[in-house]
């Protein structure tokens, strides 16, 4: 035997394996590429209307109240709730845009406008895709991203993944959990919905299967600016709801008043971004400007998905690559043993 | 020819009680008394971790980057077994030892940083499972490499312990062992790159990338040889050895072929993304860009020619040199390229800070512990330190 030979052979088909492993890694997105996830049909979800919004904060409260969670105080007197983001223990927040004198509402210049913060509840949502638990997990039918604690190992991934920075996780508790918006999916039962929507005065904040408040959005924007429109508040009814549908909610069914139509940017945020949210926006100002983050129809989910499926799926890749790499190790640590040696090692 | 009986695996010996081991305990004591903090009152408690920056130098210097430098035994173990490279035996126990404690602490460290570490073994449980998502990839394969290392050192143990019969039955399907080790970290150190896909726009285009799992790939690989380069030249010059140059010069020539390959892959992925303007912006995230790229170039400089590599001086450097391109591009990816917006900020804690040299410390002194007490480095005629 030439070892010499053997071996640079060996080296070179072992080259070969390693080239077709570190090739596989780069495959094309074909055969297991993933699709950005769609809407489910029947998905719940809010319609936020910047423009009816007048900062009152009584969204705030009542999700505060809903979820059980403590007041936050950055004000020395402590006197009130004041936190000044989402945080583990405020799923929901009314901020503000500030420019200039500050003289008109919802004016880019010299303006001011509010946004809501809270859960988007996204067609393809990064912390479910991130989650490696299952702890976030997204409802089949109301499309609710709803959060485990008894699953959750508070890793956080799903805090570093969400590109609205929803997910927030409790670090001022010895047993922290993930705190976030899950659309008061614990109040349906009892007939309630969120109660964002519930309590909001001039219904910026409206509840709804989201293909009907897309439909609301998209009539808001075909309206011209400043004239009056009925504006619905709590609950959106789907087209031709029957009175069993509507009595699973309670509230008042028809609680709508005559507002202005706002002058709106035209373009309905969460129609497209990421594939789609559930929760909808409309504001005068620029969304990037009240902090909505300028998003691709495609999500990274299904990037992330794409490659983990392509590298993983069904095992194929890592089982034909253990394969080679048994054959070649067998091969090579034999020979290692059938030399003489004086030595055991 | 058999590389290895010229230089049979033998315990160093002498005294455990230095001033090395004694300042490892000191700093594994500090570690032990902020970890009680934090699982008394919270990650907050010690941790300047917050919701922009919601990992901070737990999970990527412990987890991210120690598993990376843990990269040696995985390295070399595919240049002996896989490419039939035997004459590299010498450096596999060594390396493997340093693998062994680097990724079963990454395994322990996680549980620090866990806001619900007793839930841990979800990950492990099939009904929690999540086959999406690349931590949980991550976590499976880790928890399987560390297993499967455990396995492929265990014949040092039962050497030492005269346990002949098992060693020979392991030694059996020893090379299973030794394929699935060298598959597991293909696996997950790739997959630590992917954790960064799933993150979006969040991360700067220049460590976002759908190829970052071949980067994290080929970098750890790289990082394998140089942390190698580093251990033999530390190993040589503590324990007054003879460096194993006639090992380490070749071996850093491939260090340089698979950093070639690198390199062509990340700027090849620069320019193809047209993310490469982002590296003349005047913007810290590129001053950290070519930083690291120096690094990563900075060994084609130390070590190009064999009298270079020759040179134990150099290729100390080169392998320095390339352990800090690879934590750069580990910090840039997940730290300092990562913006959820403005008003976020992080940096380490004092309290963070010795937690993590704490769990390097355990490192060090159990490396110590075992390579006087195991017979894991190649025997030596002359081991003048003889406490």
């Amino acid at each position: 035997m030439k070892p010499d030979q053997t071996s640079r052979r060996n080296f070179l088909r072992g080259v070969l394996a390693g080239g077709a492993a570190a090739a596989s890694a780069v495959l094309p997105e074909t055969a297991c590429a993933r699709d950005t996830l769609q809407r489910p049909p029947e998905g719940l979800g809010l319609l936020y209307d910047a423009t009816l919004c007048v900062g009152c904060q009584a969204c705030v409260a009542a999700c505060k109240q809903a979820n059980e969670n403590p007041a936050e105080f950055t004000a020395m007197d402590k006197l009130w709730d004041t936190p000044l983001d989402t945080t583990g223990h405020t799923f929901n927040l009314i901020k503000m845009y500030r420019n200039g004198t500050m003289q008109t509402k919802d004016s880019e210049l010299n303006g001011f406008s509010f946004m809501k913060t809270s859960c988007m509840h996204c067609a393809d949502p990064s912390c479910v895709s991130a989650c490696p638990v299952s702890a976030m997990i997204k409802d089949p039918v109301t499309g609710v991203v709803g959060y485990d604690p008894d699953a959750c190992i508070g890793c956080r991934y799903c805090v570093a993944a969400c590109p609205f920075g929803i997910p927030k996780y409790q670090y001022d508790s010895p047993t922290g959990k993930i705190g976030k918006c899950e659309l008061c999916r614990h109040r349906h039962k009892d007939g309630h919905y969120s109660a964002c929507a519930e309590v909001c005065p001039t219904g910026a904040t409206l509840f709804g299967r989201t293909e009907d408040l897309l439909a609301e959005a998209k009539r808001r924007l075909a309206l011209k600016p400043g004239e009056w429109t009925t504006i619905p508040r709590g609950r959106l009814a789907k087209p031709g709801e029957t009175e069993k549908e509507a009595a699973r909610w309670k509230g008042l069914l028809d609680q709508s008043y005559q507002a202005m139509v706002g002058n709106y940017q035209q373009h309905v945020y969460g129609e497209t971004e990421y594939g789609g949210t559930q929760v909808l926006k409309l504001s005068a100002v620029e969304f990037e400007k009240v902090g909505m983050p300028n998003l691709p129809p495609k999500s990274s989910a299904a990037t992330s998905e794409t490659i983990q499926h392509t590298l993983y799926g069904g095992l194929v890749m890592p089982v034909a690559v253990l394969a080679g790499l048994t054959w070649f190790a067998k091969r090579n640590v034999v020979h290692d043993d059938e030399t003489p040696k004086g030595d055991k090692s | 020819m058999s590389a290895h009986q010229q230089a049979a695996p033998a315990p160093v010996g002498g005294k455990l009680l230095n001033t090395a081991t004694f300042v490892c305990g000191v700093l594994i004591a500090a570690m032990i008394a902020i970890l009680f903090v934090r699982f008394i009152f919270g990650l907050g408690a010690v941790t300047n971790l917050n919701d922009g920056y919601p990992w901070g130098i737990w999970v990527v210097f412990d987890v991210v980057i120690g598993s990376a430098f843990a990269c040696g035994g995985f390295s070399v173990a595919m240049l002996v077994y896989i490419f039939n490279k035997g004459q590299y035996h010498p450096l596999v126990r060594p390396a493997l030892l340093a693998s062994l404690f680097g990724y079963t602490l990454a395994g322990v460290g996680v549980i620090f940083d866990l806001g619900r570490y007793w839930n841990f073994w979800h990950i492990l449980w099939p009904t929690y499972a999540n086959p999406n998502s690349v931590m949980f990839e991550v976590a499976l394969c880790i928890s399987a490499y560390i297993t499967v290392m455990w396995i492929e050192f265990s014949p040092v143990f039962m050497e030492k312990w005269g346990l002949k019969v098992q060693k020979k039955k392991l030694e059996k399907v020893l090379f299973f062992f030794i394929a699935l080790g060298t598959l597991l970290p293909m696996m997950h150190q790739s997959s630590l790159g992917t954790l960064l896909v799933v993150m979006g726009g969040q991360v700067n285009p220049l460590w976002q990338t759908p190829v970052v799992p071949l980067l994290y790939l080929l970098s750890a690989v790289a990082i394998g040889y140089g942390v190698v380069l580093f251990e033999s030249c530390v190993a040589a010059s503590a324990y007054r050895r003879e460096i194993e140059v006639y090992l380490l010069e070749p071996m850093a020539k491939i260090m340089l072929g698979v950093l070639a390959v690198f390199l062509v892959v990340r700027v090849v992925d620069l320019v193809w993304r047209g993310a490469l303007g982002h590296a003349f912006s005047p913007s810290l995230e590129a001053f950290f860009f070519w930083l690291e790229t120096a690094l990563f170039v900075l060994p084609f400089l130390l070590v190009a020619t064999t009298a270079a590599r020759r040179n134990p001086a150099r290729l100390f450097l080169a392998g320095v040199a390339i352990m800090l391109g690879g934590i750069f591009l580990r910090v840039n990816g997940f730290l300092i390229g990562y913006d959820t917006g403005p008003g976020w900020h992080y940096f380490p804690s004092i309290a963070e800070m010795l937690v993590t040299i704490g769990m390097f410390a355990i490192e060090v002194l159990a490396y110590i512990i075992i390579t006087r007490r195991f017979p894991v480095l190649p025997r030596e005629a002359a081991v003048e330190f003889k406490g």
